[in-house]
């Protein structure tokens, strides 16, 4: 159905070709997964099939593409629209019209389709994809997960033998996400559709997958085959993939039921070991939901140097494991220093509020009985929520559930309309920007909003001026972060997660105890997810507070010591880590829904355990 | 009739009133403003406009645009009377309020006064001047709050269509360059600068300004992904013919407008104004087939679309007839000061104007749709096929009421 015969993509003034030597052959039917780190050029793969590239996007395309036997050399895009349907990652992009049902019948409309057809088949897709209730609602008030199955209908209606997805689940709650794959499920196995997707988060897809396509490096050929024999060599792979590597498991498991059917031996071999290596969970294991992974130093005597740091290194759990903990200690070393100096004398109003039980690490941020209203929509209802230092909090919940606005409001972008928030001692909504600058920093979900200069070096410099910290301040946190970053980049040429990094450091100048991050896993490949991982980690190690709002249960599983899960504006979960996680089949990763019951999160520290045990 | 009148029925895709009707009912409203500036029967006017949007406009984003005019109208009213404060008024009046200090003027701005004496007629002038202005940006706030843009532009013939799309592509950019300037304004917060204020706005105009220009590019390529500009194969003769109907058809309407309007011509002037519309029209008709879309479920111009209308252009004619019978009544002097008086007829006129808030099709309430939806939304995942490719039960079933996907899809191929 899709060829690719010896494609290479070369963009305008590029020295190298964006993607070279793709020769492939996608036959009707076909889920087709592809797969590799960030910029490898999935998107120009992805783009050359509709015909995009080089049409749209400009270069040179030497070799030959064809779909359903039409050459895109001769065909542009909107010649292609009837046999090829288009999704792109953001589906707010891709919407023409403002009403679900005009936007279904929109591609129809191109292509000239007579009135009763049109009628007919905005029925069927309304039907399909479970639309028929928000037929007439306007686009941009819907969730993200029905603007995508309303993006996946416009371009259905049309009935492509081919549909092209980019990343079409990575901004989705897991929820929303099983809802879109199941469309993509049913159009390959009822219509025998061919499906062609990009997708990050692999846990949620690999396993609907019949063939892979790996792009393993940028400029490499890719590697085409069937999933379990890709995944065996992939870079990028899900969690249920890594254990199964460890494991050494023949075939390897793409879903959590294949993995749970080889996982009896491992079971009985971790029975009796508590989880540990990994870090995060381990002090809550019996403790409920204070925090203990805080500092014990900095609450007997902030400004002792050495007590500090020996409570750092007295508590078992904070490290990220043994060499990431030692390293990221050493990093931040200097700074956690100036942290504790800065808590004790620079922000005395932080001093009072202390956990009245005397547990735990001081508060950084609390909310008590926290209503707030957006519109007519309560956003959220009567929320409690405290947050200690040196503790990580992952919030959850579908699209929509007001995690945005829990952490906006701690930034006092809202004013709640009960309750009261108070984030280090101040309530923030009443607080100049300049002055909550040092209590609180959010890098939200975009993190190019944060950014306005042209160059790095200009945004570290004025990021500086805006936290009144000494000269170079912000730029230090830059070459610890992302090493290899050129002063006169333009923040617009970074790739997801370097961008993030330099919002983070942007954000963390101004040595905010309570560190907010907004679904910062978006669009970053495992590597980088990674890298963000240990950092956060570090961070929490030195005592800062972290609550990141997400998706990705995985992130939550390996950074978080506490979850708390919001819906429709109300907490109704919150707990440590790995009680609220295990117990619900939406949130638990796939690790844990592999070796259930035992309470094990993620790959590391299974790995961990048997090395141990070995 | 009456009956089907009275119970006037939801307002479906199919029931839904023609977006021209609401915009001849406003524009007649509007009509019947500009021409009395009695602010007692403008008031009724703006009373009768607010009554149904308040009883017909939906939960869209466009019918919240109402309060912006209504808050646009309040401030030309303001505007106006600024000046008639500063600049002075023409109207002569014996009531002085205040007497400000005249700038002087050189001589050749003679005419042009600044300051001076302030008096009470001069400022009722103003006022029912602003007032009817006001109104008349009411109106069309009505009318836009009312009808849907974007329904609207899709009435267009289809030689318009391009345009059509790129205003409703701008009309959809608005909404989302506000969020964008409210995000970045918030952005700034957390770098710690202020986020009020001027420079705060600026500062965050060349983002906005990237962000926007980005999201056409994405808009531009989705939508040339999705068939759009594709053309029909037109033989070369019918092109050449539409571009010399349009053409000529244009040259005939300006040489028409201008034999009427000049003082010698007015003899050829109207033939060659309607032989120049019809052959722009006929031009625009042939320009149409070169495009091959087709339109979706079209709105349709039914009964309750006439009497809408119909409302309004009786209003519009109503009064129209009153400003010949009692052209005193509808322009109250504002010397001498006095009290305005309510006309009774020209009033009752005005109030059917408010037929549309009993026969127009009632709109569907969003806020409990979409509750409904978002709850179902959550509540569903039993309808997902489980992750076992081979046992998509659920989703067969479902997929039963399509017909068999391959055959119509060869019999209704658009090639």
């Amino acid at each position: 159905m899709i060829r690719f015969d010896q494609v290479s993509v070369t963009y305008g003034d590029a020295a190298e070709p964006a993607v070279q030597g793709v020769d492939l052959t996608v036959p009707e039917g076909e889920l087709c997964l592809l797969v590799g780190p960030s910029g490898v050029g999935k998107s120009t793969v992805l783009n050359a099939v509709c015909g995009l590239v080089p049409h749209f996007t400009g270069g040179t395309l030497r070799g030959r593409v064809t779909v359903a036997g039409r050459d895109t050399r001769t065909h542009k895009p909107r010649e292609l629209a009837d046999v090829v349907g288009t999704v792109g990652q953001d589906p707010l992009a891709h919407f023409v019209t403002d009403t679900v049902e005009d936007e279904l019948a929109y591609g129809m409309e191109s292509l000239g389709l007579a009135p009763d057809v049109m009628r007919r088949r905005v029925e069927e897709t309304l039907d399909l994809l479970g639309l028929a209730d928000l037929r007439d609602r306007a686009i941009t008030t819907l969730s993200g997960g029905q603007q995508q199955r309303v993006a996946i209908g416009s371009v259905l209606t049309t009935h492509p033998k081919v549909l092209v997805l980019d990343e079409p689940t990575s901004a989705l709650d897991p929820a929303a996400a099983e809802e879109v794959l199941a469309v993509l499920q049913r159009l390959v196995h009822d219509l025998g559709t061919t499906v062609l997707l990009a997708e990050h988060r692999l846990e949620r897809v690999v396993q609907y997958a019949d063939q892979v396509i790996l792009l393993p490096a940028p400029g490499a050929p890719p590697v085409v085959g069937a999933p379990a024999d890709i995944m065996a060599v992939s870079p990028v792979h899900p969690p249920v993939v890594a254990l199964g590597r460890l494991a050494h498991w023949s075939p390897l498991p793409l879903s959590v039921r294949d993995a749970r059917r080889k996982a009896s031996s491992l079971r009985e071999r971790l029975a009796g070991v508590e989880p540990g290596g990994n870090g995060a969970t381990v002090p809550h294991a019996g403790s409920g939901a204070s925090s203990s992974g805080a500092d014990p130093g900095a609450d007997a005597d902030p400004g002792a140097d050495a007590d500090a740091d020996a409570g750092a290194d007295a508590d078992p759990g904070a490290g990220a494991g043994p060499e990431d903990g030692g390293s990221a200690r050493k990093r931040f070393g200097w700074w956690r220093r100036r942290e504790d100096r800065h808590r004790a004398g620079a922000t005395p109003g932080s001093e009072p509020v202390r956990a009245p039980e005397g547990s735990g690490g001081p508060l950084a941020a609390e909310t008590v009985g926290l209503s707030v209203r957006r519109g007519r929509i309560d956003a959220l209802h009567r929320v409690g929520l405290t947050v200690r230092a040196g503790e990580t909090i992952a919030l959850m919940g579908r699209n929509g559930a007001g995690k945005s606005t829990l952490l906006s409001t701690l930034v006092g972008m809202h004013e709640p309309t009960a309750g009261s928030v108070r984030v280090g001692g101040a309530a923030p909504h009443r607080t100049g920007p300049r002055t909550l600058l040092r209590h609180v920093g959010l890098v939200p979900q975009e993190p190019r909003d944060l950014l306005y200069a042209d160059t790095v070096a200009a945004e570290c410099a004025a990021a500086d001026h805006d936290a009144d910290a000494a000269p170079g301040t912000c730029r230090g946190l830059v070459t610890r972060l992302l090493p290899d970053v050129q002063d006169s980049t333009h923040p617009r040429d970074l790739s997801e997660g370097q961008r993030l990094a330099l919002a983070l450091a942007v954000v963390l100048t101004a040595r905010p105890p309570l560190l907010l991050l907004d679904e910062p896993t978006r669009g970053l490949d495992y590597a980088a997810k990674g890298r963000l991982v240990q950092l956060l980690r570090g961070l929490a190690a030195e005592g800062h507070a972290i609550v990141l709002a997400t998706h990705d249960v995985e992130l939550a599983a390996e950074l978080a010591h506490r979850v708390v899960i919001l819906a429709d504006g109300e907490v109704v979960a919150d707990g440590p880590t790995a009680e609220v996680v295990v117990s619900s089949p939406a949130f638990a990763p796939q690790v844990s829904k592999v070796l259930a019951p035992l309470p094990w999160l993620t790959v590391p520290q299974v790995a961990h355990a048997l090395e141990a045990t070995a | 009739m009456s009956a089907r009148v009275a119970g006037a029925p939801r307002a479906t895709r199919s029931t839904a009133l023609h977006a021209g009707a609401w915009w001849l009912w406003a524009l007649g409203l509007a009509t019947a403003a500009s021409r009395t500036t009695n602010p007692l029967l403008l008031g009724l006017l703006i009373g009768v406009a607010g009554y149904v949007v308040a009883a017909r406009r939906t939960d869209a984003p466009w019918a919240r645009s109402y309060g912006a005019f209504l808050k646009l109208g309040l401030l030309v009213i303001g505007i106006r009377l600024v000046f008639a404060f500063l600049l002075g008024s023409p109207i002569p009046g014996t009531h002085t309020l205040v007497t400000l200090p005249e700038v002087p003027l050189p001589e050749w701005a003679r005419g042009v006064r600044i300051g001076g004496r302030v008096t009470a007629e001069g400022m009722l002038f103003a006022f029912y001047d602003g007032l009817k202005l006001g109104t008349l940006l009411i109106c069309v706030g009505a009318a836009n709050a009312l009808a849907s843009p974007a329904r609207l532009l899709k009435s267009l013939p289809g030689a318009l269509y391009e345009a059509g799309v790129a205003v409703v592509v701008a009309m959809s950019f608005a909404p989302h360059l506000v969020a964008d300037v409210q995000r970045l304004r918030a952005a700034r917060r957390l770098r710690g600068r202020p986020d009020r204020g001027v420079k705060a706005l600026l500062q965050v105009g060349l983002p906005v300004l990237e962000g926007a220009l980005e999201r056409s590019v994405s808009l531009a390529a989705a939508m040339d992904a999705r068939g759009y500009g594709r053309t029909a194969q037109v033989p070369p003769a019918v092109r050449h013919i539409t571009t010399a109907l349009t053409l000529g058809g244009l040259l005939g309407v300006c040489a028409g407008t201008y034999g009427l309007l000049a003082d010698t011509g007015a003899a050829y002037g109207l033939p060659v104004l309607l032989a120049g519309l019809v052959a722009a029209l006929g031009g625009l008709w042939l320009g149409g087939r070169r495009s091959v879309r087709s339109r979706y479920r079209p709105d349709r111009w039914g009964l309750r679309a006439w009497l809408v209308s119909g409302s309004g252009i009786a209003v519009a004619a109503l009064m129209i007839w009153a400003n010949s019978y009692d052209p005193a009544a509808l322009h109250p002097p504002a010397v001498p000061l006095t009290a305005p008086v309510l006309p009774l007829w020209p009033a009752a006129g005005v109030l059917v104007g408010l037929l549309p808030a009993f026969v127009a099709p009632l709109p569907m309430r969003a806020a409990g749709a979409e509750a409904g939806s978002g709850a179902g939304a959550a509540a569903e995942p039993g309808a997902v096929p489980g992750p076992v490719p081979g046992e998509p039960g659920a989703g067969r079933a479902r997929v039963r009421k399509s017909p068999a996907p391959g055959a119509p899809h060869t019999k209704e191929s658009p090639q």
